[in-house]
Formats: C-alpha cells, sequence, structure tokens
C-alpha cells in the first residue's frame, strides 16, 4: 500500500482501537456507579425506608456526590475518562445542571444561573414529562 | 452478591449502547440524556422495563432509563390513585427529588465555586 493507504489505514484502526477503549471504561465505570447505587439502595432499605424511597434516596445521594464533584472540577477529570460511563447514570444529570450553573454565573443569577441551569436539564424534563403524560393518557383510558 | 452483579453488568450494559451512539452517530450527550428518558418511559409503558428493574436493582434505576421509568410508574401510580388529574401530576411528582436537588445543588455550587478553565 502507498502512504496515503497507510495513513487512511492507521487513522481507521486508531479510531475504532480508541471507540473500543471507550466502551470499556464506560462499561466499568458506568457499573461501578450503579454498584454504589445498589449498596446504598440496600444500605437505606435496612433503615427502613419503602423501595421506591429508598429508589429516590439514591437518586439524591448520587445527585449530590456529582454535584460536589462538578463544583470541585473533578467531575469532568472522571467523565473525560468515563464518557458515557458517567453521563447516563443519574450522576450525568447532575452534571448537566450544575456545571452550566457554575460557568455560567459571570453573566448574573436571572438569565446565567437561573436559566442555564436548565440548558441541559430543560429538554430532559419536558420531553420526558410528556411522554409520560401521553402514556398516562392511555393508561387512563385502557389501563 | 448476586444483585451487586447484575446492577454492574446492566448498568456498564446500559453505558456501553450510549458511548457506542455517541461514537458511532456523533450523537450529542445531551440527545443522549433525552433519548434515554424517553426510552425508559416508553419502555415501561409497553412493560419491558419493570422486569429489568426487578432484575438488575440499580443497574435499571441509576441510568436516566430509570428516570424514565421512574415517571412512568409515577404516573400509574397517580391515576390509579386520583384519575385522569394524575395524568398530570404523576410525572413530575415522582421524580421531584432528584430534580429539586440538583437544582438546588446546582444554584449553591455556583454560588461557592468558580469556572475552571477547560482543557
Amino acid at each position: 500500500m502507498n502512504k496515503e493507504e497507510y495513513k487512511e489505514y492507521v487513522k481507521r484502526r486508531a479510531k475504532r482501537s480508541s471507540s473500543f477503549k471507550n466502551c470499556v471504561f464506560a462499561f466499568l465505570i458506568g457499573g461501578f456507579i450503579c454498584v454504589i447505587g445498589q449498596a446504598l439502595m440496600e444500605l437505606y432499605t435496612r433503615l427502613g425506608a419503602t423501595t421506591q424511597n429508598a429508589s429516590t434516596l439514591v437518586s439524591i445521594s448520587l445527585i449530590s456526590v456529582a454535584a460536589l464533584l462538578t463544583g470541585l472540577g473533578l467531575f469532568d477529570k472522571i467523565a473525560k475518562l468515563a464518557g458515557a460511563g458517567t453521563l447516563v447514570p443519574i450522576t450525568g444529570f447532575s452534571n448537566a445542571v450544575v456545571s452550566p450553573a457554575i460557568d455560567t454565573r459571570s453573566e448574573g443569577y436571572i438569565f446565567g444561573v437561573g436559566a442555564k441551569i436548565f440548558t441541559i436539564a430543560g429538554p430532559v424534563i419536558l420531553y420526558g414529562i410528556f411522554t409520560g403524560v401521553i402514556y398516562g393518557i392511555i393508561y387512563y383510558l385502557f389501563g | 452478591m448476586m444483585n451487586y452483579l447484575w446492577a454492574f453488568l446492566v448498568g456498564g450494559a446500559l453505558c456501553v449502547i450510549a458511548q457506542l451512539l455517541i461514537d458511532k452517530t456523533k450523537m450529542t450527550p445531551a440527545r443522549i440524556l433525552v433519548t434515554y428518558v424517553c426510552a425508559g418511559v416508553i419502555l415501561t409503558a409497553i412493560g419491558l422495563y419493570e422486569p429489568l428493574v426487578d432484575f438488575a436493582g440499580c443497574g435499571a434505576t441509576v441510568p436516566l432509563t430509570g428516570f424514565g421509568y421512574a415517571i412512568a410508574k409515577g404516573v400509574e401510580r397517580a391515576v390509579n390513585e386520583v384519575g385522569l388529574l394524575g395524568v398530570v401530576t404523576g410525572g413530575l411528582t415522582a421524580t421531584a427529588g432528584g430534580i429539586t436537588v440538583a437544582i438546588c445543588l446546582g444554584f449553591i455550587m455556583s454560588l461557592i465555586f468558580s469556572s475552571k478553565p477547560k482543557d
């Protein structure tokens, strides 16, 4: 193969292996966060919480830790390695709320922090709730 | 102990699917989050997600699809309790804890920390 083909080949290989590596880290770190969640779930259940309340408490706990790590600037460092491993668990939602809040302080507390805090949380809540309402109507009529 | 193994495997697998979507289709993280939440609602609605939650615990509830699951179950509970009104109260009620903590901590963090230069 000539030089150009070789370059193309190397580029393709590099891309594939980095995607594979991304998936491995996403799997390990994402799985690990869920294991922490499971441990907290069992702790809260043991302390007497109902399944539903324990589940909410797990979410709140993971959101709080992720919010603090985001404030300290550590979340981005972990996320760089973990990719979807920290994005997909509820920690990613927390980071998506806290990170723009910190970044937009210079734009003021109303249109900066207050508005930008919903940059990603807004669409997530809107489309999640909207889908839920459609399901609710179907459930009410036929459930 | 098996609880933890299944939570790890299922939670990890849900993250790998998202990673593949990001790497292969150039989907942005924001779209991933929206897609996952909506997928969680739909999968719960058609009865596929609840068995996964029973099986994998936090491996299914901690990923954002679990947020959708919470919305769908919240709507079901509210409709069972108060009827049609539950359609519009159930979803946010079930997710109120997480949303409230996230936005309040976001505000508090913005008071304490200043933004770090991105590298």
